[in-house]
């Protein structure tokens, strides 16, 4: 994983400035770091050598106080400004994501997608936090301090200059070394962790049904077992992984150790003075020390990039190609050999389909679930781009059109109809917010649903039943006017009496359109002019009724 | 935060070697820095080199143990944070296995399972992220300002002043910042999560009614707004990383002021000045990471004091102390039965119901009607609140609630299948069980076909939740295993329920035959089929309102002629 992804530079810009102010900042601190090692030395040696008092040393302590409150206050600059630059990069990659969703549509967005996307969209980029506010600003600041450390103490002491030079590149190179070894060791035990993790969730989850069958209080000693043969191979990990930091402490201490003793000896001979040696003693901790910590903050890194990937890789896929024509014609529509495979699934969905719509008649379509009767609907609605075959409306590909504008052709009921948070009546409105309210009210009448048009509906629907849910979803068609309308099984879920009032709406809601609907129940087939039964994706028979 | 604790004291000489590395480890850094500072001082009087040979020594004995030193802390912390986080999975797990399922309404929905488990984690968390650390640095920080005390007096108070505000102002302010901008950002972030989720659920309606677009620009604008009250709030968040920079640099700068004076004064010797100026920038390294370890300690609290309060829940089922012998008469009998789910009112009242071997029972009513509580006190999962339950003219509660179970059997509609093999789910019912037998079970279930289609037979992994398997293979499964463990007496309790309808017509058709001749009680609000059982208890509100065959019950006005009406 590279430490910087330049995506993260093209699709969040916010990265942009917050990359620049950090390096501006990592600079200002570099200086104040040299600056108050060079005071400090100069104070110490005025007292100590030269038995300088408090007043001669007022010009040294108010230096060194304002270099103090400039650390504090870069401190918090770059805290400041890491706050800001996640907040504002969360919200580009959280717009760029779902805009992309939008854009890939509802055919690639299957149920497993979706919660995951959610994941992702509002908890998963929160792991860039760490990423932006601990590890950006200290990549900056060990590719930045080093350096000026060292041009510091090029004039004041070459030998410790050149032994600091020559130990700090072995950092990085044992980094990446030891990283690469235990890299694969690492993703091991953080796979045996997730299995643990999943296995318990599995057996507590399953606690009913292990208690049915006696096999609960054994569990206990199963838990314990994998446990701790997780906690011996884990260490055994860790043995060789911490391994890496003990090799780079080892080379910053040590350096430091050796640098000091070094200039503690040329100073009893005299070849050097105390201010140098004092010098010398606190900058070369400080050299060592940034790029000790970006090792310390990898794993912040890992988490919010990955996060940052899993974005970027939705983001690569191609969206399905957007007709341009929004002059919809009037006509049949005529699917010729459409054939629709979904990448999970070994046989197609729809398998070489032909079947011609009439303008104003109701097609049913029947047969055993998993027949594609839905996937049919899907291809209509053009949320599914046929494989292969095409769909023709009044002698236009349905792919040559405007798929916004063909929607606007379309009224649908799907048959778990998604209601928003809101007023029943809002919902009614979803395709025609400026539709007026007694359009809205005589739309809820013929669809049953005005005696709770006032209702307010929870998240995702809440408070009302399936069957009000169902009534709702029909308003929107009763609403629309649409020449087309698709309805997948829309008395799914409902008693008797609530049947045989949709019913009766379905067949006022027919009257001067095309329908094409879902069906099972014989009563809802009965509506039909012409039943189209479907198996494993062909269509096996037409009746006309 | 004491139970937790507790929870540890027997992984305490584990804790106590890892407190130990690390003191060692911080003291180590302290010690090159002060040891160091002092060689240079001492070097610049021009000493024969002799009398540096011991500081010479030391710089290099602490330039390598600090790595070491580090290296067995961490060690050491590690095997001693697996050790609690087994110990506690442990102990939670035997508490929840007591609890379940009566007890514990979060096993109902998934995700707060989930919660659960990650709430054990942080717990762990704590330990070792917060707890180690803070008990270092107090002993290494004490240990420091006393040392720079005993040298100047000034030194050690500002010293331990710093170390303070760092150790616990910092984090206090935090603390308060945090909970001041998360009281703005709080709601928004629910908002925006609300809406996302509103958004990908609803994709389909959205694009269907080409609403996605306005949708989406008022969700931006949330977005929007998200960002600007975080933004407004940035400037207070980092104000901790600005202390503890202001906090060490304070402690340097007293250390000359007030050293420069001393050393004037003759109180101090002028070759520790550069220790006192010096050794407060180590301290303030092994110190620096506490507020953000501190930050951590509200959630992981919060986290702590959730699973705490869900282990502390009084038992559902009293077991007791002396179990009487399982009889070897199974016939089971409620008498008078009235029950309740913990914390709630009487759901079942006043509940008669014989089984005598062989005889099938249908207990059919409305959902809310008080059908799986019945379930949950057949199988002793709930004791009943008036009346008993009698196992071969036991009282059940005389009986260890694992032996009334090996006689009475459930299956439920979310009857869990494991992450594993069909082969490895069958044997939970029977551990024992050879292919043939698990071959016979699935054969029963209408099951073996399909399974000897797939490639790898009895070794196919059903993935989780049996995600592999559709909703009418799943209960098959489900089935078969309950078949395998040949109960007396087995309960099915909406078996059929989330099923389309054919699958659910199949299924139960499949289970009335399966289960001819076995004592069997089928709950269901779903009448097909009901012809075959030999009663019918119609339940509603609690009680027992109708009961009879299916053609008697049929004859008369009553709940169940309605019920079958609605349905056909």
């Amino acid at each position: 994983m590279k430490p910087l992804d330049p995506r993260l530079l093209r699709y969040a810009q916010a990265t942009r400035w917050y990359l620049a102010a950090s390096v501006a900042l990592g600079l200002s601190v570099a200086g104040l770091i040299v600056a108050q090692a060079t005071l400090l030395a100069g104070g110490i040696t005025d007292v100590f050598l030269h038995g300088a008092g408090l007043h001669a040393l007022r010009g040294t302590l108010l230096a060194l106080g304002a270099v103090v409150v400039g650390r504090a206050v870069a401190a918090w600059a770059q805290e400041l400004a890491a706050h800001r630059a996640s907040a504002a990069v969360k919200t580009q990659l959280r717009e760029r994501l779902l805009d992309h969703v939008v854009r890939l549509g509802p055919g690639w967005l299957t149920g497993q997608r979706g919660g995951e996307l959610t994941t992702l969209a509002t908890r998963g980029v929160d792991a860039l936090d760490g990423y932006f506010s601990r590890y950006l600003p200290q990549l900056v600041l060990a590719s930045i301090v080093p350096f000026i450390v060292l041009a510091r103490l090029v004039p004041a002491d070459l030998l410790a200059t050149v032994t600091i030079a020559v130990t700090l590149p072995l950092i990085p190179i044992f980094m990446a070394l030891i990283g690469l070894t235990t890299e694969a060791r690492n993703r091991r035990s953080f796979r045996m962790l997730t299995r643990l993790a999943h296995h318990f969730l599995d057996v507590v989850a399953g606690l009913p049904t292990l208690k049915v069958f006696g096999r609960a209080k054994a569990q206990a000693e199963t838990i314990r077992r994998v446990s701790d043969e997780h906690r011996r191979a884990t260490m055994r990990t860790l043995r060789l992984a911490f391994l890496s930091s003990l090799v780079l402490e080892l080379i910053s201490t040590i350096s430091v150790a050796l640098v000091a003793v070094a200039v503690g000896l040329r100073l009893v001979n005299g070849r050097l003075d105390l201010h140098t040696a004092l010098l010398v003693l606190v900058l070369a901790p400080e050299a060592y020390l940034p790029l000790r910590l970006v090792g310390t903050h990898f794993h912040a890194s890992t988490e919010g990039l990955a996060a940052a990937e899993q974005v970027f890789s939705v983001l690569e896929e191609e969206p399905p190609p957007r007709g341009a024509r929004t002059d919809v014609p009037a006509g049949p529509i005529v699917l010729s050999d459409v054939t629709v495979r979904y990448p999970d699934r070994a046989v197609p969905a729809l398998d070489g389909v032909d079947l011609t719509i009439v303008p104003g008649e109701v097609v049913a379509l029947a047969g055993p679930s998993g027949c594609g009767k839905s996937t049919l609907l899907s291809v209509l609605l053009g949320f599914v781009v046929p494989d292969a075959g095409r769909v023709i409306v009044g002698g236009v590909n349905v792919a040559d059109l405007d798929p916004d504008a063909w929607r606007r052709h379309v009224v649908w009921m799907s048959q778990r109809p998604y209601l928003f948070a809101g007023t029943v009546a809002d919902n009614i409105r979803l395709g025609t917010p400026d539709a007026p309210p007694d359009a809205v009210r005589s739309a809820a009448e013929a669809a049953l649903a005005a005696d709770f048009l006032d209702t307010r509906v929870g998240d995702g629907g809440a408070g009302l039943s399936a069957g009000q849910r169902q009534r709702v979803s029909l308003a929107r068609a009763f609403l629309s006017e649409a020449p087309l309308v698709l309805l997948d099984e829309p008395t799914a879920n409902l008693d008797g009496e609530s049947e045989a009032a949709v019913l009766e709406a379905v067949r006022r809601l027919a009257a001067g359109r095309t329908v094409v609907l879902v069906a099972h129940r014989p009563a809802l087939l009965a509506l039909a002019d012409r039943v189209v039964r479907m198996d494993a994706g062909r269509v096996v028979e037409a009746v006309t009724t | 935060m004491l139970r937790l604790l507790r929870l540890a004291s027997p992984l305490a000489p584990r804790l106590a070697l890892a407190v130990l590395f690390g003191v060692l480890a911080a003291g180590s850094a302290i010690g090159l820095t002060a040891t160091s500072a002092w060689l240079i001082s001492r070097a610049a009087q021009h000493p024969p080199v002799l009398y540096l040979t011991v500081a010479i020594v030391a710089v290099r004995t602490f330039g390598i143990a600090r790595g070491v030193f580090r290296y067995v802390e961490r060690l050491a912390g590690h095997d001693a944070a697996f050790g609690v986080l087994t110990r506690l999975r442990v102990l939670a797990y035997q508490r929840l296995e007591r609890l379940a399922p009566a007890a514990l309404p979060v096993l109902r929905a998934g995700d707060l399972v989930g919660r659960f488990v990650a709430d054990v984690d942080a717990a762990l968390d704590v330990l070792v992220r917060v707890v180690l650390p803070y008990i270092v640095a107090a002993l290494i920080g004490a240990a420091t300002a006393g040392f720079l005390g005993a040298l100047l007096p000034g030194a050690g108070v500002v010293l331990a002043a710093g170390l303070l505000l760092v150790a616990v102002g910092v984090p206090a302010i935090q603390h308060t910042v945090a909970r001041r901008a998360d009281r703005r950002t709080a709601p928004l972030r629910g908002e925006l999560s609300a809406a996302t989720v509103d958004l990908l659920r609803g994709l389909p309606d959205l694009v269907a009614f080409g609403a996605a677009r306005r949708r989406l620009a008022a969700l931006a604008e949330t977005d929007d707004r998200l960002r600007r009250a975080t933004a407004r709030s940035a400037a207070g968040v980092g104000l901790g990383a600005g202390l503890v920079a202001l906090a060490t640099g304070a402690c340097v700068w007293a250390g000359l002021a007030l050293g420069a004076g001393a050393v004037r004064a003759g109180t101090l010797n002028g070759v520790v000045l550069a220790v006192v100026v010096l050794t407060p920038f180590a301290v303030f390294d092994t110190v620096s990471g506490l507020p953000a370890a501190a930050a951590q300690l509200a959630t992981a609290r919060a986290a702590l004091g959730r699973v705490f309060s869900l282990l502390d829940q009084p038992d559902p089922v009293s077991e007791p102390a002396a179990p009487a012998p399982l009889p070897a008469d199974h016939r089971l009998e409620l008498i008078g039965v009235s029950a309740r789910w913990p914390g709630g009112p009487d759901v079942l009242h006043d509940v008669d119901l014989a089984l005598s071997p062989g005889r099938r029972v249908a207990v059919v009513g409305p959902s809310g009607s008080g059908k799986s509580t019945l379930a949950a006190v057949l199988v002793r999962f709930l004791d009943p609140s008036a009346g008993k339950v009698t196992l071969g003219g036991v009282d059940t509660r005389d009986l260890a609630g694992d032996d009334v179970r090996t006689v009475v059997g459930l299956l439920t509609d979310d009857a869990r299948l494991f992450d594993t093999t069909i082969r490895d789910n069958l044997r939970i019912g029977d551990r024992g069980a050879d292919d043939e037998r698990l071959r016979a079970a699935l054969a029963d279930a209408r099951l073996l076909e399909w399974v000897d289609s797939l490639p790898n037979g009895l070794d196919t992994m059903v993935g989780e939740q049996g995600s592999r398997l559709s909703g009418g293979q799943r209960r098959r499964l489900a089935l078969a295993r309950a078949l395998l463990a040949e109960f007396p007496i087995l309960i099915l309790d909406e078996p059929t329920e989330h099923l389309d309808e054919e699958t659910a017509d199949a299924l139960t058709a499949d289970l009335l035959a399966v289960t001819r001749g076995r004592t069997t009680v089928l709950i269901t609000h779903r009448l097909t089929g009901l012809a075959e059982v030999d009663e019918i208890v119609v339940v509603d509100g609690g009680r027992i309102v109708q009961r009879g065959g299916h053609d008697d019950l049929v004859a008369v006005d009553g709940t169940y002629r309605r019920m079958c009406q609605r349905h056909s």
